[in-house]
């Protein structure tokens, strides 16, 4: 039984058919569609240009072709581990012999008065996506609450679509948790330049409707009036049926670094899961495909009775206007931050040092230097924080010796 | 509707329709073709989608972003390689073979 139908929970079918497994195999999800890319929902998506049917992961012949039942738009409402029992929406019953919890995450609702009486966009599913493509044709003035990938990726998207876009964020910089402030200062440069009203250091105080009119009241005194408010304020681990079911949790499912968690029967993966990460050495949640993927194939490992260690390299990616951000490895927090190439040129690198030692790449614009990235940072090739500033040093060759 | 032939590194061939304007990669996905993985979901940002195309005559030029990418595929690159994820399907396409290479990671 998996219990969640994206990224994660479809990689966990996949590899366990690949891995040999030919029993019975049911993934349970509580949205209406076949398991999707969530990636573009706040990006391409938005401009209506692709149709959901190329999103799947799969289409709907590979399910029927790998045996693998679909149970889809019904929650799982609790796990009795005693009984190895799902509880289904609707009082049906499910039993297991093994169990993948890829849960997923929700969006974190904005906490501030009148948010709740507004209509505010969130993106966490198709179906918030494709709300939003259809409302974006209707509107002209945007707010932006959320200064993250998720915010960034709409507000581009939304002045490439020709709206004014003002863009709301509380810390004193862009992607914060993320990136160094080198690079958090080349996207609002970037941002203002496309012509985003950008805020930083300011929160919201509070939310007023009138109709289809929405004023966010900021904390520094200052009233924006918009048509469209959109908010990407982060995600929270959907944890709850493992929680109840008495496993480990904190900050989501906890699972050791082969996707066990505190039940042998069960394992978790992706979004969902505060984990021990092999390659970091130590346990986070991570929100990504990179993670989502590489979490379940060996969480599939482990159903399969062939643990095997998840110690890949998180890598990420965030496409604003005619920018990639690659991100390879994680580079907060570090003691040194080095460019290579020339931000006016909207193609550097910043490589991350931790004593000494490599820990991540923010790539902009140069696929390359991030592919060598992965590598060296997969391999532990020593390299020092000149040869790293020095473009004439061939990374690629040092990654590949 | 244009076709195009993926063809497995064992010789297996498939042949299949390609809405124009859907990309290579997005054909494969949605028609089980094996072999290319496209763990980007197609954003030119992980080369998993690696191709190499029987005639490059029919297809327009390497974008930078994608040349780059080409660089770090997993199969060897060669002078007929393209990520699939950006090779957008038109009429002139029609007929296009394709050889999945043996291995995208």
């Amino acid at each position: 039984m998996v219990v969640g139908a994206g990224q994660a929970g479809q990689q966990i079918c996949e590899s366990l058919r690949r891995g040999g497994y030919a029993g019975g195999l049911v993934m349970i999800g509580d949205e209406p569609v076949l398991p999707y890319q969530r990636p573009p929902l706040s990006k391409k998506f938005l401009t209506g240009a692709l149709e959901a049917e190329r999103l799947w992961l799969r289409p709907a012949s590979y399910y029927e072709k790998q045996n693998v039942e679909l149970r889809l738009h019904v929650r799982v409402e609790r796990i009795d581990r005693a009984t190895r029992t799902l509880h289904l929406a609707g009082g049906e019953t499910l039993n297991y012999a093994g169990l993948a919890l890829t849960t997923g995450t929700r969006v974190r609702p904005l906490a501030v008065p009148g948010a709740e009486q507004a209509e505010i966009h969130y993106i966490r599913s198709l179906a918030d996506g494709q709300r939003l493509a259809a409302r974006l044709p209707q509107v002209q003035r945007i707010a932006v609450i959320g200064g993250g990938f998720i915010g960034l990726e709409v507000a581009a998207i939304a002045r490439e679509l020709g709206k004014e876009v003002v863009l709301i964020e509380a810390f004193d910089r862009l992607m914060a948790r993320a990136v160094a402030p080198q690079v958090s200062a080349f996207y609002a440069e970037l941002h203002r330049s496309h012509g985003v009203e950008l805020l930083l250091s300011t929160g919201v105080r509070a939310i007023r409707s009138m109709g289809e009119t929405h004023t966010v009241v900021c904390d520094t005194g200052t009233e924006y009036t918009v048509d469209l408010l959109v908010v990407g304020i982060g995600v929270l681990p959907n944890s709850e049926v493992a929680e109840q079911a008495g496993l480990d949790c904190r900050n989501g499912i906890v699972v050791d670094s082969c996707a066990r968690t505190s039940d042998p029967l069960i394992v978790a993966a992706g979004d969902c899961t505060w984990h021990m990460n092999g390659f970091l050495q130590r346990e986070l949640r991570l929100e990504s495909v990179q993670n989502a993927v590489d979490q379940a194939k060996s969480a599939a490992a482990s159903l399969l009775g062939q643990p095997s260690e998840y110690c890949q390299v998180p890598w990420f990616w965030s496409d604003q206007y005619d920018v990639k951000l690659q991100i390879a490895g994680i580079g907060m927090p570090h003691d040194e931050a080095v460019a290579r190439g020339d931000a006016s040129t909207k193609a550097f690198s910043v490589f991350y040092f931790r004593a000494g030692e490599l820990v991540g790449v923010d790539s902009l614009n140069r696929p390359a230097e991030h592919m060598a990235a992965r590598k060296l940072l997969a391999q532990h090739t020593a390299l020092s924080p000149a040869q790293a500033g020095d473009t004439t040093f061939d990374l690629m060759a040092l990654a590949r010796a | 509707m244009p076709k195009v032939t993926y063809r497995q590194p064992d010789g297996a061939e498939r042949t299949i329709d390609v809405p124009i304007g859907w990309s290579l990669m997005e054909a494969a996905i949605q028609n089980n073709i094996e072999g290319i993985i496209a763990e980007c979901g197609g954003g030119c940002a992980c080369a998993t989608c690696h191709v190499y195309v029987a005639d490059t005559s029919q297809l327009g030029p390497i974008a930078d972003m994608e040349g780059d990418m080409l660089e770090c595929t997993a199969a060897e690159r060669q002078p007929n390689s393209r990520l699939s994820c950006q090779l957008k399907m038109s009429a002139q396409m029609d007929g296009l073979v394709v050889l999945i290479p043996a291995r995208q990671t």
